[in-house]
């Protein structure tokens, strides 16, 4: 296992998915493993009912079926699957309001889905996805990318309540490619992954999806920096050695 | 979900040898060794190693220094006689590969049969030594050697050959986390009838920074140009001098692709602020949903 997590921190982020699928048919009785560990490109399903995409992943998974967020109903049609209870089933439906105007505002497009379940110890935990497909044929408004995808992954446990302060830990990930193309430049392509975790106490006297909403806000912040001046420059700066841009600008002698 | 189905050795080495090609500069020697314990199966393990190293070797044009400190070969299909065999052309002497361990095992003087032809030599070798100042000038830590791709027996004026000049940087620092390499390829036709030379340049610039997270950078570019059929001295000034040009030019064109990320490429996945240019209110957020609540009631929902 630990072999394998090392085999995905060295292949190219954009092959994450064929790199996991590789893993996965290697070790098929670590898949479970795998899965919870190594994370994924996010898939999407159309929830028949409200016509509205839906983001696919582990927590609102039951057997092969997905429960929508939407209409609260699994796809495929599944008889018994788990419900969260109907108090935190009223908290997810404002949380996917809120949270796709959120995402509108930040990503111009895309799709988000937030699950909720109930957690042992009397308190809950949330998952907030958002997918975005930034490529000039999808949604890149400004169509300066060839192929452009970005998936957040936020997830959020929130501990019980005690004198009017809750614990929240969230652990988020961004996996992003970007590619250009262009005739004088080729193709130029950047892809990675990151992942990282903050832990709060808060007042929840706001309620909890203001707490986790704000949390979320200054993590994807964050990260998006570290993303563009950290990881991005390192690679960068990596060029400049292979090949120092020459301060001067040469000139052949007049001849 | 993954079925539990066992897969043929066959399909095992071919997903080994995807992984082992797929490594970064540098760092195939790690993924073989995390392979190694995830296929847990010797035979399948070293068969796909023996296939997928030196196809790695060549794609990379990984450098390997010889034996009695006489200097580097690189690893390249252009300088490969036999799978394990590479001829240096500048010292005029064949090393023996082992692709698996990265190392190079024995020389041996090349023979007359595997060099050049004296007339082309001299276009060879006048090139090789003006290639030799660019690199040296322009790459920290270049590598670069030029081969007779084709026509290396032709013995005078009147017909066509061909030249490659290969150039390889890497660099590797995994105690800052990071490994990268250049590498270009240059074919130039040398067109006797036409009098000219056709040159066609493939650059290659890969980056890996793996602290706390695995980014990557893969950018590849062609280019094309031609000059007149000179002299061999002549022909290796100006065929250096457009590599030259093109190189840099490439490299201002990557500078120019990562300074339009914050503002402009970037911006298309996810904006550093929102539309409305302040944070998301979330405070108000029963408000959004009241608001909503509304507009259902009222039917203007749209």
């Amino acid at each position: 296992m630990e072999a394998a997590l090392g085999l995905m921190r060295r292949m190219p982020p954009k092959h994450s998915e064929t790199a996991l699928s590789a893993l996965l048919s290697l070790l098929p009785h670590h898949s479970s493993d795998l899965l919870s560990q190594v994370d994924q490109p996010l898939q999407i399903l159309c929830d028949v009912e409200s016509g509205k995409e839906f983001i696919l992943c582990e927590y609102n998974r039951d057997a092969d079926s997905y429960r929508s967020p939407w209409s609260n109903k699994y796809h495929p049609l599944l008889v018994d699957g788990p419900y969260p209870s109907p108090e935190l089933r009223k908290l997810e439906i404002e949380a996917n309001e809120v949270f796709s105007i959120y995402r509108d505002q930040y990503y111009e497009g895309g799709i988000s889905s937030v699950y909720m379940w109930e957690d042992d110890n009397e308190s809950f935990v949330a998952c907030f996805l958002i997918k975005k497909d930034g490529s000039k044929t999808a949604q890149g408004r400004r169509g300066y990318l060839e192929e452009g995808a970005w998936d957040a992954i936020h997830v959020i446990e929130v501990g019980p309540e005690e004198e009017g302060i809750a614990h929240y830990c969230l652990t988020s990930t961004i996996m992003l490619s970007l590619t250009t193309d262009n005739e004088s430049s080729g193709t130029f392509n950047l892809s990675g992954s990151i992942r990282r975790q903050m832990n709060m106490d808060l007042a929840t006297e706001e309620g909890h999806l203001c707490n986790m909403g704000k949390m979320i806000e200054e993590m994807e912040g964050k990260l998006r920096n570290s993303l563009d001046q950290v990881y991005f420059g390192k690679t960068k700066e990596m060029v400049c050695t292979l090949r120092p841009p020459s301060e001067v600008v040469m000139r052949l002698p007049d001849s | 979900m993954a079925e539990e189905v066992e897969i043929s050795d066959k399909q095992k080495k071919e997903i080994a040898k995807w992984f082992l090609l797929n490594s970064p500069a540098g760092e195939i020697q790690y993924v073989a060794k995390d392979l190694k314990s995830v296929l847990d199966d010797d035979q399948v393990y070293n068969e796909s190693v023996s296939e997928a190293f030196p196809v790695y070797n060549k794609s990379h044009v990984i450098c390997l220094p010889m034996p009695h400190r006489s200097g580097d070969v690189l690893v390249t299909s252009y300088g490969e006689l036999e799978e394990n065999k590479y001829l240096d052309p500048r010292t005029a002497q064949v090393a023996t590969v082992d692709h698996v361990k990265q190392v190079c095992t024995e020389v041996r003087p090349a023979s007359d049969e595997e060099l050049s032809s004296p007339y082309i030599e001299e276009f060879r070798f006048a090139l090789d030594a003006e290639i030799l100042k660019y690199v040296g000038e322009a790459y920290p830590k270049g590598v670069c050697s030029v081969y007779c791709a084709n026509g290396k027996d032709v013995e005078e004026p009147g017909s066509d050959f061909e030249l490659v000049v290969v150039i390889s940087a890497t660099r590797l620092s995994p105690q800052n986390f990071c490994n990268g390499s250049w590498r270009s390829i240059w074919n130039i036709e040398f067109k006797d009838d036409a009098q000219v030379l056709e040159l066609k340049g493939k650059l290659q610039v890969g980056a890996h920074y793996f602290e706390e997270g695995n980014v990557q950078l893969d950018a590849k570019h062609e280019c094309h140009d031609s000059t007149i059929f000179q002299s061999p001295d002549d022909s290796a000034i100006s065929i250096a001098t457009i590599i030259r040009h093109h190189e840099t030019e490439y490299l201002t064109s990557l500078e120019a692709s990562y300074s339009n990320l914050p503002d402009n490429t970037f911006k298309d996945l996810r904006r550093k602020l929102p539309v409305t240019r302040t944070l998301f209110p979330w405070h108000n957020t029963s408000q959004f949903s009241l608001t909503r609540e509304i507009t259902k009631e009222l039917g203007i929902e749209k």
